[in-house]
């Protein structure tokens, strides 16, 4: 495959493919574009007029939107803090040899298999319910007043819910980085003087920011998007104090029927993303070449 | 100081019994390599001593102290491991500063240390680079100057040249004997290259399956074995071995003659037989030879200039100086 010619060739094989995956992704977005400056609303049918950046210049001022994005920030930093740090956690305990070790990884490793909408209903009605809540329940029975969590903190029980799946995630990745430490440098750290915590710091810890790097730049693209956990738990309420960016274009397009609006609010998060993206990459991208 | 005094020290992993109870003493400033094949607890002896693996039963003392149940780190131990074990992400500077600095040494002292072994091991171009920007060999050095910062009471070594080719093996066996003769610390090494064991040990502990089969010095070892297998794992190439009516003569149940130990003719001897492989060196001639009753085929070393190639006949005399009896046992006739 060095040739000219055969390289030729190659571009040509392959891009049906390409033009099929380009269009998959531009069709989509091209429509969100052109949505975004029509007042399209569905409970007015009519003639959907070019209003230009209006629609942008609404969503931006709106209220909720600046609760939105604070909402986003607290949701994706809350679950990243929890997971990577429980993930270090686990997989430091994990890493151990011990008894019905496989079955304990299995268990560990299950929430990742939960559809968010089960799990979220699961905590919601089992465990998180005031009345019927395991918590609740346990609370009682102590003598204490149940806590209601979705409203008195709601924004903590959401991170939490979310937190629980993917702390899974986390763990499995820093497990497997964590296993192909060369044990002789542990040894070698051993017989340096170094305390476990001191092996912690400056042998595991170091070996892990290469892992620990892409749990969080995954992670962060997957969060920004969180929406199933929100929409059977809170209904991004109480008032917005659960409505993050995305559930906030779910309202606008689908429970106020403006299109136009959702639309614009969606590029929005793309752009938003990208930022993010952006910004996360340089922060970090730098332990991915190393 | 650096005396070590193994008691009856045992190890098992589970059900299995890797190390027999031995009892063993390395002086201070002594160099002691262990040698055995693969797989015979070498490197378990060593984690032993260096506390990297709990003994099952026995005692290990270090200058007269029970460390028995001391953690590695307290032992005043450095190792110098196969694989290096350096801490990639660090610079060699701060790889070479990591036991000071754990050990809480001061900055200055610190650096005055760090420069003492990059100058005595030729690093001192190499400090901020990061061991995955360093050839094989100036890796093991790397390590080497980890170990001599802490100014241990002892070195351990666990095979340190394996990884490095040929060239390089021979000229940091010198360096390392070097080291030895300018620190005069007791050091423990761990091979199974045989002529590593001849050229750099005062003492060499023959291992067999996690038991010791003799200690000496290496000349003792080579002239005296005291059985067939340290007779035959100590020399290169190895003893022969001549069994039956010839071994009679001798009253022993084998004979054992090195390769370097017959004289070989090409018009009388007591011996006639055909050469199979002949090895021509330069400075010598291996010949491996067929025909000789008891012993085939059997080993000889020839002068470089012997003219002599498959095929041909040679006669074999055994210099009767050299030869090695052994009983039905295998141990060694007096
Ligand atoms: N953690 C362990 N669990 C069970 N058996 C082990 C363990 N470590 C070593 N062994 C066994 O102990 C024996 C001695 O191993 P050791 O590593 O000491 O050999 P060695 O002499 O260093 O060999 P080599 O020259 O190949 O390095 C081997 O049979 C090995 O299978
Ligand atoms: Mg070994």
């Amino acid at each position: 495959m060095a040739t000219k010619a055969s390289k030729a060739a190659a571009r040509l094989m392959i891009s049906p493919a390409v033009l099929l995956l380009l269009g998959w992704m531009i069709a989509p977005l091209a429509l969100t574009l052109y949505f975004s400056f029509l007042r399209y609303n569905l409970i007015m049918p009519g003639d959907n007029l070019f209003v230009g950046w209006e629609n942008y210049y609404w969503f931006l001022t709106d209220p909720s939107f600046k609760a939105a994005m604070i909402n986003t920030l607290v949701l994706v930093g809350g679950v990243l803090c929890v997971t990577v740090l429980g993930g270090i956690g686990f997989a430091l305990l994990l890493e151990k040899p011990m008894f019905g070790q496989g079955i304990i990884r299995i268990m560990v490793i299950a929430p990742f298999f939960v559809m968010p909408t089960v799990s979220a209903l699961i905590w919601k009605n089992m465990f998180m319910n005031p009345v019927n809540g395991i918590f609740g329940q346990i609370a009682s029975g102590l003598g204490f007043a149940p806590i209601d969590f979705f409203g008195q903190f709601p924004l903590l029980s959401i991170i939490f819910i979310v937190s629980w799946q993917w702390l899974p995630f986390a763990t499995l990745i820093l497990l497997t980085a964590l296993q192909s430490l060369d044990q002789e440098q542990l040894e070698a750290a051993e017989m340096d003087g170094a305390s476990w915590l001191n092996r912690f710091r400056f042998i595991m810890l170091p070996h892990l920011a290469r892992a620990i790097t892409v749990v969080i730049l995954i992670q962060t693209i997957f969060l920004l998007s969180t929406f199933a956990e929100i929409l059977v738990t809170t209904n991004g309420g109480p008032g917005t104090a659960t409505t993050n960016l995305t559930y906030l274009v779910y309202v606008s397009s689908l429970l106020q029927f403006d299109v136009g609006m959702g639309s614009a609010g969606g590029v929005i998060a793309i752009i938003l993303a990208n930022i993010v993206a952006i910004f996360l990459m340089r922060m970090i991208g730098k332990n991915l070449d190393a | 100081m650096g005396r070590i005094q193994l008691k009856q020290v045992k190890k098992s992993f589970g059900e299995c019994t890797v190390i027999p109870p031995l009892d063993l003493a390395i002086e201070d400033g002594e160099f002691t390599v262990f040698v055995g094949p693969s797989g015979c607890g070498k490197s378990t002896l060593l984690r032993l001593i260096a506390g990297l693996e709990d003994t099952t039963s026995g005692m290990i003392e270090i200058d007269g102290t029970n460390a028995t149940l001391l953690p590695p780190a307290k032992r005043g131990l450095a190792m110098v491991f196969q694989s290096y074990a350096l801490y990639p992400h660090m610079s060699v500077r701060k790889n070479i500063a990591f036991p000071m600095k754990m050990a809480g040494v001061n900055e200055a002292e610190q650096t005055k240390r760090i420069y003492a072994a990059a100058k005595a091991l030729n690093l001192t171009d190499y400090l901020d680079r990061k061991p995955g920007q360093l050839s094989g060999g100036q890796r093991q050095r790397v390590a080497i100057g980890r170990a001599i910062v802490r100014e241990p009471t002892a070195f351990l070594f666990d095979e340190p040249l394996s990884n490095l080719d040929a060239a390089l093996r021979v000229g940091m066996r010198l360096e390392i004997s070097e080291l030895h003769k300018r620190l005069k610390t007791t050091m423990i090494y761990v091979t199974h290259d045989q002529v590593e064991a001849m050229t750099m040990a005062d003492k060499i502990v023959v291992l067999q399956a996690g038991g010791i089969e003799q200690v000496g010095s290496p000349l003792e070892l080579y002239k005296t074995p005291r059985n067939r297998f340290v007779a035959g794992f100590i020399g290169s190439p190895k003893m022969n071995f001549i069994e039956g009516a010839e071994a009679a003569q001798h009253n022993a149940f084998a004979i054992g003659i090195r390769p370097e130990h017959i004289d070989v003719s090409i018009t009388h001897g007591q011996w006639q037989a055909t050469v199979g492989v002949a090895e021509h060196l330069g400075s010598d001639t291996f010949l491996h030879v067929h025909g000789v009753p008891g012993c085939d085929p059997m080993t000889v070393r020839g002068g470089g200039d012997i003219a002599v190639n498959h095929g041909d006949t040679v006669w074999l005399t055994p210099d009767p100086q050299h030869i090695h009896k052994f009983d039905a046992e295998g141990l060694r006739i007096k």
